[in-house]
């Protein structure tokens, strides 16, 4: 019964702003990533020979220069992998090395190993590989028309959005196109793998997702997943990208590691990373809204076509979560929802913050800003009018009742701490006197549903070792990207066995300690390593209390944990003393702890259910202006309201929300992805790739946590998640930039994203209408 | 060939490369020529603090700070640097400053660290430690800086995680303690004493010699002297000519290429000095353009905000104006302003010196007016003459640390309303940066209006036909080419009164 021993803790570290746990060592340069490591002394250097063509046999794969070169110590291709030739996550549908075709440019052909990094990389670029051209598919809406997808597509309707269509007062359609995303995380793709004996295999991995590197390679080398550990401490940013990719690093390190019987490291040079692995899917889509005179919804059709790439990676439920958040915060009665995952010949797109998420925002927030325009009405109103509403109009596209709408009063609060109103009047009288720059401003609502849809994916361990001086190791299964996870789930470890987070060692993710851990993705790492480790913590407390209680001779309610020592009766001793004499008496302290997500359940043959455990919620009003001669423009103020429920880190999340937003801001304006007519990627390092910079920063940048916001779900001390629902309050920005346009003449601006100086211009101008 | 003079390569020269790290001189003798600076670091000698997150100087991750001697002051200048794309070599004579030279036993964190910390600047923490070195520098040279200054000295570190507003926060609080007083790389701008010590310490590693090293067959060598450079360059027809190594790095870095010979030119007395005369502003090729555009803004201060927005302050430090200029790339920012000012290039080898005009100098695609052997010696650009008018405008994604899509620079002498002269040159528009002869020819002589604006808009498409490619499409670089002729006009009119790069960032 332990297990669910209910906790009678107080908040003393939970709800504090603490710093991040590694805030000191980062700024010291001594946080380890793992090129920072400790090399073994046989280590050999890997780099990867990737395809010059995006689509191509292969009719010759020659490398007798790259293992004649100075350093090389061996290479390696498809044939030398013991076990399977995968590293696809869901679907077994992407290699680890190109065998008889090359499908994009960059795909990985073979591994060369050697003494330096440098060896490594030269040598690469001496293998003579001839190609036998194919006919590449290179963009989304061709592959449509070529009927060539990953996996097959998908379906949400309900009601009769046909006739809603038919009957409504207006009705307009669009295509957009909407920009992917690179992830960006500072720290590029990494892993080292070192034989053990017997088998076995250590590999250090930057990644969201150890559980799934240590299973992709154990089917790579042929071995049981018994055999292999991988171990991450932190990763230097990951935002999705070390979700999926990780894997296809590990393994190439892993195979080469065991062809050579050496220790090997593959860490990929920025280029290297940007070309090789996934990004956010770039999406065609089309909607036809049909509305009445107020701007309300009658009836709203949507087709998404989004760029997988290859393989199906993880773009199934990317997509589904696309045809998920395309209500975003609106009430949609007669729907109809067709989903196109796209196979190109481009590199395999995959888990970037949001997941799918953002595009299926995007383009309900686009139609939204489009039904205002067309009715000359403040798109506010028209957002409100379609808002949920509460006790009705409550029900998802997918079946799920919104039971926490909170948005409406997020909402209403934003607007008057804004000064909404007034500022949108100042601003189009300065617009009325101002030739050449406009200024515009625009308020979007967020509502994101937590949750993996997978439900099996709901589920979270923990371990805690208590030592007998009263130390505590702390593991869990969540893994460490920048986020704030170690110290959130210290500090709800720290209030159950009330002592301070300074006797707590935050120990890396591992394979060993926790196994089988979905990936830290979907915003849900406190949400479930919190409440595992608070019920491993709860299980060594119950039996600490217990000892106590017999050895004190106290009753069990007389026995409290705070600050570091421990209240029996009227005397106190410290945490380590209780400790101490709990293992003379042969206590265990040592636990574990498993949560699942409950109350979800979801049915994806009819995409319905209760995919989503609560729903997160937030706001944003953005100012910009837009100079109309060149299409620059600049952010200048930016208010946010978001919705954490009861932060357990206020400084964590804020760090969260202020991250997310300008991480959203770069999607939909600098950052853009630019392939030639080869298929080539040729925006693949920071000199080509643009993310915002600190000038980019809003001066005026105003962001409050959302109080007295208690989850109504029961969720680790009543917190939401809070990774992935800020970064879309950046949509705030793209729509205040369609209101200046909208101000320069051009009433219905014809906006695509990102809304770099050129596509701003473009719609300044008219050019694409 | 002419001859060598009468001394041999290696007189005078040292094959030691020396610098100081953390109070230790380091000697090195024979250092790979093209190692990195962070290689030696993270490989070597195992400081792993410095982080590589791109290695083309593009993200700052692997910022480190150099401390020069600056004689004229008998003080030490800072600079951040990107130690991705610095070689080995060009350490030599320098103090050397990382991430961990200023951390201390125990909890005991530099103001600049604690701040960090105290203000929750950091989340995954990669890019941590060189924005710690950016605003490390920040603090020893400016007391109290404003929002702007900040993101100028930032604007070469890229953080995914927090959007920066913890890390302004930073900027801001790390003045707040002054601790330590004996320790000078704690003191704050303007409490700290003179770093006698480290004065001392690197007057007696300084010398006006050149280097010479050998490296497994490659060499790297470093005149002291145009005669010693010319000879060089006379000697080695292969030579890689290295100036501040912001594209040569590169070169190794991404490309690994073996460079066999590489001549330096930043320890060539000529080349390294700035001089204003009575007509021109003189600069020696091998000048930072940190200092070159501080100069040349002091004259030119309208072209402030095209220097901020030019590479990052790292790039600056290391890059010279001789070298954007040798290099001649199409997309070269300070060219376009230099060429329509007037400036003239000194160019030198065993032969002698010419000038050439900056205007002559591009032929085409990365054919210049420059003979094997000939370098680049000093810039000369005009000083502003009375009534004139000089000004330069950038279209890029982003608006700091940039490739221009398009950049342009114009030059206008009115007479009342009518032109008497007038110069437009483009970067971006075509193979090399180019003068807009067409415009040109339309607006000089003609009324200062509108309506001539909008012909002469009509005549940039006849100068240029530009490219498509990552940065920008064909049609947008001359629609945008031809809207900042619109702007120019309507800020010269008075009716533009302000860009959007600076608009509500006063203060």
């Amino acid at each position: 019964m332990d297990a669910r021993a209910k906790s009678t803790t107080r908040r003393v570290a939970v709800g504090q702003a603490l710093p991040h746990d590694s805030a000191h060592l980062h700024v010291c340069g001594t946080a380890a990533y793992i090129d920072d490591l400790p090399e073994p002394r046989d280590l050999l250097h890997v780099a990867v020979g990737m395809s010059a063509k995006a689509h191509a046999r292969l009719v010759n794969v020659d490398l007798g220069d790259v293992l004649a070169a100075s350093g090389v110590v061996d290479t390696c291709i498809a044939a030398d992998i013991p076990g399977v030739n995968n590293c696809g996550p869901i679907v077994a549908d992407e290699s680890i090395f190109a065998v008889d075709t090359v499908e994009y440019a960059g795909q990985a052909i073979f591994a060369v190993a050697a003494e330096t990094v440098d060896d490594a990389r030269k040598a690469v670029k001496l293998a003579h590989i001839e190609y036998a051209e194919l006919t590449a598919i290179l963009e989304p809406i061709l592959a449509v028309e070529k009927k060539s997808f990953v996996l097959p597509s998908e379906t949400i309707e309900r009601g009769d959005p046909k006739k809603a269509l038919a009957g409504a007062p207006h009705r307009l359609q669009r295509r957009l196109t909407l920009g992917g995303q690179d992830q960006f995380y500072l720290e590029g793709h990494i892993a080292m793998a070192i034989p053990e004996d017997d088998g076995g295999l250590l590999v250090y991995s930057s990644t969201q997702h150890p559980d799934e590197v240590q299973h992709l390679v154990a089917y790579a080398i042929d071995r049981p997943a018994k055999d292999i550990v991988c171990i991450c401490r932190r990763m230097g940013g990951a935002f999705g990208g070390k979700e999926s990719q990780a894997a296809t690093i590990a393994c190439i390190a892993a195979v080469v590691a065991v062809k050579t019987g050496r220790a090997c490291k593959l860490r990929l040079d920025r280029d290297v990373d940007m070309i090789m692995t996934g990004k956010r899917h770039d999406f065609v889509i089309d909607y036809d809204v049909g509305f009445d005179d107020t701007g309300r919804i009658q009836g709203i059709d949507f087709m998404f076509a989004s760029r997988c790439g290859i393989s199906a990676d993880l773009s199934g439920p990317i997509n589904d979560r696309t045809m998920f958040h395309c209500d975003n915060a609106y009430y949609l009665e007669d729907v109809h929802i067709l989903s196109h995952r796209c196979k190109t010949n481009t590199v395999s797109n995959t888990a970037f913050r949001g997941f799918g998420g953002p595009q299926g925002m995007f383009a309900i927030e686009y139609a939204i800003d489009d039904i205002a325009r067309t009715l000359d009405m403040d798109p506010l109103e028209v957002r409100r009018r379609n808002f949920y509403g509460v006790g009705e109009r409550d029900v998802t596209q997918y079946e799920q009742k919104i039971e926490d709408n909170i948005i409406a009063d997020i909402v209403d609060k934003l607007e008057v701490d804004a000064d909404y109103i007034e500022r949108r009047k100042a601003i189009r009288e300065f617009n009325a006197t101002s030739l050449i720059l406009k200024r515009g401003i625009a308020l979007t609502p967020v509502k994101f549903g937590i949750s993996f849809t997978a439900t099996h994916l709901n589920q979270a361990g923990a371990l805690i070792h208590v030592y007998k001086d009263g130390s505590v190791h702390l593991n869990h299964g969540g893994t460490e990207m920048g986020q704030g996870l170690f110290i959130k789930v210290a500090q709800v470890v720290a209030d159950e066995l009330g002592i301070g987070v300074d006797n707590i060692r935050l120990n890396a993710s591992d394979t060993s300690r926790v196994p089988n851990a979905s990936a830290t993705a979907a915003s849900s790492g406190s949400d479930m390593n919190g409440k595992a480790a608070q019920i491993a913590a709860a299980k060594i407390r119950r039996r600490l209390t217990e000892f106590a209680a017999r050895h004190f001779a106290v009753a069990e309610g007389a026995i409290d944990f705070r600050s570091n020592a421990v209240h029996v009766g009227d005397s106190t001793l410290s945490f380590a003393e209780l400790v101490r004499l709990a293992w003379f008496d042969r206590v265990s302290l040592s636990a574990i702890g498993f949560y699942k997500t409950p109350k979800i359940h979801y049915d994806r043959e009819t995409f319905s259910g209760r995919p989503f455990f609560y729903f997160a919620y937030g706001a944003a009003v953005s100012e910009v202006v837009v100079d109309t001669l060149t299409g620059e423009h600049r952010v200048i103020r930016v208010d946010i309201v978001h919705d954490c429920g009861d932060s357990l880190n206020p400084a964590v999340d804020m760090g969260q929300v202020e991250g997310g937003f300008i991480q959203g801001v770069g999607w939909l304006t600098s950052e853009e992805l630019w392939w030639n007519e080869a298929g080539e990627l040729k925006t693949h390092a920071p000199s080509t790739y643009k993310i915002p910079t600190c000038s980019d920063l809003p001066t005026d940048f105003r962001v409050e946590l959302l109080e007295n916001a208690a989850n109504r779900e029961d969720t680790i001390y009543r917190s939401k998640a809070v990774g992935e629902p800020p970064l879309m309050l950046c949509l705030s920005v793209f729509h205040a930039i369609r209101d200046a346009i909208a101000c320069a003449d051009r009433p219905l601006p014809d906006l695509q994203a990102p809304a770099t100086p050129e596509a701003v211009l473009r719609a300044v101008e008219g050019l694409d209408s | 060939m002419p001859m060598a003079g009468p001394r041999s390569e290696t007189d005078c020269r040292t094959d030691t490369v020396r610098f100081v790290l953390d109070g230790e001189i380091i000697e090195l003798e024979n250092a790979d020529p093209t190692r990195t600076v962070l290689q030696f670091l993270r490989e070597d000698l195992r400081r792993t603090g410095t982080k590589e997150g791109c290695a083309e100087g593009d993200c700052g991750a692997c910022t480190i700070v150099l401390a020069e001697l600056n004689r004229e002051r008998d003080d030490l200048t800072l600079r951040a640097i990107n130690s991705c794309i610095q070689f080995l070599p060009t350490l030599d004579g320098k103090e050397l400053i990382t991430v961990e030279s200023l951390n201390r036993p125990g909890n005991d964190l530099h103001p600049v660290q604690k701040a960090m910390v105290d203000c929750d600047g950091s989340q995954c923490g990669f890019c941590t430690p060189g924005f710690v070195m950016s605003l490390f520098v920040l603090y020893k040279t400016n007391a109290e800086p404003t929002r702007i200054e900040i993101d100028d000295a930032l604007a070469g570190n890229l953080c995914r995680c927090t959007g920066y507003r913890p890390i302004i926060a930073a900027a801001r609080a790390m003045y707040a303690e002054q601790p330590d007083a004996d320790d000078w790389l704690r003191q704050a701008s303007g409490t700290a004493k003179k770093p006698d010590a480290r004065l001392q310490q690197l007057k007696s590693i300084s010398h006006d010699a050149g280097l010479a090293i050998e490296h497994k067959g490659r060499r790297f060598l470093a005149p002291a002297s145009s005669d010693e450079l010319a000879e060089a360059l006379a000697k080695h027809a292969d030579a890689t000519l290295l100036a501040g190594g912001t594209d040569v790095g590169l070169w190794v870095t991404k490309q690994h290429r073996d460079l066999e010979t590489v001549v330096y030119t930043g320890r060539v007395d000529a080349l390294t000095k700035l001089e204003v005369d009575a007509t021109h502003i003189d600069i020696g090729a091998a000048v930072t353009l940190t200092d070159a555009m501080a100069i040349i803004v002091t004259h030119y201060p309208e072209l402030d905000e095209l220097f901020k927005r030019f590479g990052s302050p790292p790039i600056r430090n290391a890059a010279t104006l001789g070298g954007n200029i040798a290099n001649g790339s199409p997309i070269g920012d300070s060219m376009p302003a230099l060429m329509v000012a007037g400036t003239t290039l000194v160019l030198r080898s065993l032969r002698g010196t010419r000038e050439v005009a900056l205007d002559d100098f591009y032929i085409d695609y990365e054919v210049k007016d420059l003979k094997p052997g000939e370098f680049i010696e000093r810039i000369r650009m005009p000083l502003p003459k009375q009534g004139t008018v000089l000004r330069s405008h950038k279209l890029s994604k982003r608006f700091d640390q940039d490739i221009s899509a398009v950049c342009t620079a114009y030059y206008l002498e009115l007479d009342g309303d009518s032109v008497t002269s007038f110069r437009m040159a483009c970067g971006g528009l075509a193979a090399t940066i180019k003068r807009a002869t067409h415009c040109e020819a339309v607006i000089e002589g003609a009324v200062w209006s509108a309506e001539t604006i909008s012909l002469a808009a009509v005549a940039l498409a006849k100068d240029f036909a530009p490219i498509t490619d990552m940065r920008a499409s064909a049609a947008y670089r001359l629609r945008g080419v031809q809207n900042l002729l619109r702007r120019f006009y309507l800020e010269i009119s008075g009716e533009l009164e302000q860009t959007v790069y600076t608009y509500g960032r006063q203060g």
